[in-house]
């Protein structure tokens, strides 16, 4: 490289480490140059193939070794159904509501692939085991996993089951830079169609090693429903006090 | 009143105006998940045709959202300038599309009809227009507004410079921002979407940019879009705030759930005005809008999704703005479901905006759910500049890192200035060329950066 060349790298490159952003690309002409449109490319498959990829729900299951689950569908009957009727998605299919167990339940985990297959597939089973670990006299409900799936769905299924709280874990829309991070939102006492997002508490990026740890993630979680338990609250009055929420 | 057609074989019947437009629609999600859509192919058509008959003094006679509850609606009738319309006074919908679309309706024509037309208007004739036609249209209209730079006149194309960042740090900013004005982008608006809308952070931000733009006399003004109510403090207290932002929406209720009244973007518009920052223009409001957001706040009336965007624009109008965008396929799939109803709505809130006056660019992205790629971005691109936007919104290679979506490039919009022979803002063009930053053929040349005087801007922040 000449001189200049290689001035130019070394800037570019102290400049990368302040941001993420793709900046300093070069050009061919007028358009980037291959290698930089063919890694765009990539990153936008990586969050496609999220979005697109089928929910496993045995995968959770088998991460969740002996933990009784229950399988669900939301009332979206396939992908393309899903991505534009999110009201479809917030409701359970009626003959699945009717296989959910009534109970005294504090508690049910929903897992629910939302936007990523991948990001529940990858880390979903891990945040529900560790944070039933730190609620020991907790009566937690079966654990559900729940196909074509949005948050509210949560909603449907604690009312369903009689939880006095419901925690949906739930795949995020995939970034460029993420394809595979993971949501918890806790609502307490919800009431399908009337529960907003101001009734929630959420944690997101839940996507080690890059974003929130598990064990991070569960003492979070752990901390908040218990203080909603006390509360008899969720949402904007009840503060995560481990630190500041992110968001 | 009831609008009837025949056709198929079959008798059609649109119970109320707002019913008909929404019939009328060319397909999109938004206006399933809403119940409003046709329910058939044919009768989509069918309604198209009772729209045609439809004379568009009707419009003026039935309100689709009533005028004693909805301040838009109260606003496009108190405001419409009845001399303005006469010469399409007499017009069906069916006829006005003719009358567009005719070497007549020239700019000085169409400029001259745009106080007499009212949003549900050119969204009616829209839905009567093929893609072809909204561009053929559009590009007759100019809309020039100045500030710092003068936007909107023929030949040439802006673009707002998005150096985003995550957690707004100061030297990622300045980063992405020096990665844009290397690529001859900026001359719209410097405009960065904040993280969070604490007045302290923005304050930081607008300072930043301030820094810059006087530092290198650079003929452009900045935005941080952060809620006008945050940007009515800042400038009470002396921060240097050139073009005042807000997301706005077609109803009251909307804009109610923006945390937004005409009296609070009144207020802010009065104070912008009176900092008196711009030089060769005082067009101080910069508005955002985009399909789907009033459905999106449950406040969309039973009007169809294009309607109300259209009528956005007349509260933007309100405020001779600097910059209106919509931000097209944002919302995502759920309201424009892939590339195709991407485009088509990109085509009519260029047209809808031009028709009413106002000085439109456009954020042409996708998010990663909805059913689009970089190749989309190319085809609205390449329509839209032949469409005349006055801007188009960039990103540091197409990817915004702090929205998590994609828009277009830096690169893409050398490209459209390429093939399409546009040129930058004039007092912008003069200044890159100032810095060296021009070619002999007005492109922009290819910089090795380090050795360029702007890298201090890098080296400085990043120091």
């Amino acid at each position: 490289m000449s001189e200049v060349a290689v001035q130019t790298s070394e800037l570019w490159s102290s400049l990368r480490q302040r941001t993420q952003a793709r900046i300093g690309l070069g050009r061919a002409g007028s358009a980037l140059p291959t290698r930089h449109r063919l890694e765009l490319q990539a990153a936008h498959a990586a969050a496609r193939d999220a979005v697109h990829s089928p929910f496993e729900p045995d995968v959770i299951a088998a991460g969740l070794a002996g933990t009784p689950t229950v399988r669900v569908r939301s009332s979206a009957p396939d992908r393309l159904t899903y991505l534009q009727r999110p009201d479809l998605g917030r409701r359970l299919d009626p003959t699945d509501r009717a296989h959910l167990p009534m109970g005294e339940w504090d508690a049910v985990f929903v897992v629910a692939d939302g936007l990523s297959s991948r990001a529940v597939h990858e880390h979903a089973a891990a945040v529900v085991r560790e944070t039933a670990a730190r609620l020991e006299d907790w009566h937690l409900a079966p654990v559900v996993l729940a196909e074509q799936a949005r948050v509210a769905l949560g909603d449907d299924v604690a009312q369903a089951m009689g939880a006095a709280m419901v925690v949906v874990l739930v795949g995020e829309r995939p970034g460029m830079s993420a394809a595979d991070s993971l949501g918890a939102y806790l609502t307490y006492r919800p009431t399908p169609g009337v529960t907003t997002d101001a009734d929630r508490n959420c944690l997101s990026n839940i996507r080690p090693p890059l974003g929130l740890s598990y064990t991070g993630a569960a003492e979070k979680l752990a901390g908040l429903m218990t203080r909603a338990r006390q509360l008899g609250l969720t949402g904007v009055n009840l503060k995560d006090e481990t630190d500041a929420l992110p968001g | 009143m009831s609008y009837t057609s025949v056709l198929g074989g079959r008798h059609h019947r649109f119970d109320t105006l707002a019913r008909l437009l929404a019939s009328a629609s060319p397909e999109r999600s938004g206006d399933r998940l809403a119940g409003l859509a046709a329910t058939s192919e044919q009768e989509r058509v069918a309604a198209r045709w009772a729209l045609a008959d439809v004379p568009l003094t009707e419009f003026l006679a039935e309100p689709l959202i009533p005028y004693e509850t909805d301040d838009v609606t109260r606003l496009i009738l108190d405001t419409h300038d009845a001399a303005a319309f006469a010469p399409v006074a007499g017009l069906t919908v069916g006829e006005f599309r003719e009358w567009l679309l005719s070497p007549g309706a020239d700019a000085g024509a169409l400029a001259a009809l745009a106080p007499g037309l009212t949003p549900e208007m050119v969204a009616a004739v829209s839905k009567l227009m093929g893609n072809a036609d909204l561009v053929a249209v559009a590009r007759k209209v100019r809309v020039v507004t100045a500030f710092r730079s003068t936007i909107g006149l023929p030949g040439r194309l802006a673009t707002r410079l998005q150096p985003n960042h995550p957690t707004d740090d100061p030297a990622g900013v300045a980063a992405a921002l020096l990665d844009g004005l290397l690529l001859g982008s900026g001359d719209a608006v410097i405009g960065i979407n904040p993280a969070t809308d604490s007045p302290k952070a923005v304050r930081d931000l607008l300072e930043l940019l301030d820094g810059v733009i006087q530092r290198y006399a650079i003929p452009t003004q900045s935005c941080v879009l952060c809620h006008v109510t945050t940007s009515v403090d800042l400038m009470s207290r002396g921060a240097p705030v050139d073009l005042v932002f807000q997301s706005i929406a077609g109803t009251q209720a909307a804009n109610a759930s923006f945390g937004v009244t005409l009296g609070l973007l009144d207020e802010a518009y009065e104070a912008a005005l009176a900092l008196e920052r711009g030089t060769v223009g005082q067009n101080v409001m910069y508005f955002e809008t985009g399909q789907g957001s009033a459905l999106s706040a449950g406040a969309h009336h039973g009007v169809d999704q294009q309607t109300v965007e259209a009528r956005a624009y007349a509260v933007a109008r309100r405020y001779d703005p600097l910059l209106v965008n919509t931000v097209v396929g944002f919302i995502g799939p759920e309201y424009l479901y892939d590339g195709r109803q991407i485009l088509r709505a990109a085509l009519e809130d260029h047209f809808c905006g031009k028709l009413l006056g106002l000085p439109m660019g456009l954020d042409i992205c996708y998010t990663n759910h909805a059913d689009a790629d970089d190749d989309d971005i190319a085809t609205m691109l390449t329509m839209l500049g032949v469409a005349g936007a006055s801007f188009v919104i960039c990103t540091p290679g197409g990817d915004d890192i702090m929205l998590n979506y994609q828009s277009a490039s830096y690169h893409d919009a050398l490209y459209l200035r390429e093939v399409l022979g546009l040129r930058p803002a004039p007092e912008f063009e003069t200044w890159l060329d100032s810095i060296g930053l021009l070619d002999e053929k007005g492109g922009i040349r290819e910089t090795t950066g380090a050795a360029h005087p702007l890298t201090a801007i890098g080296k400085e922040l990043a120091a």
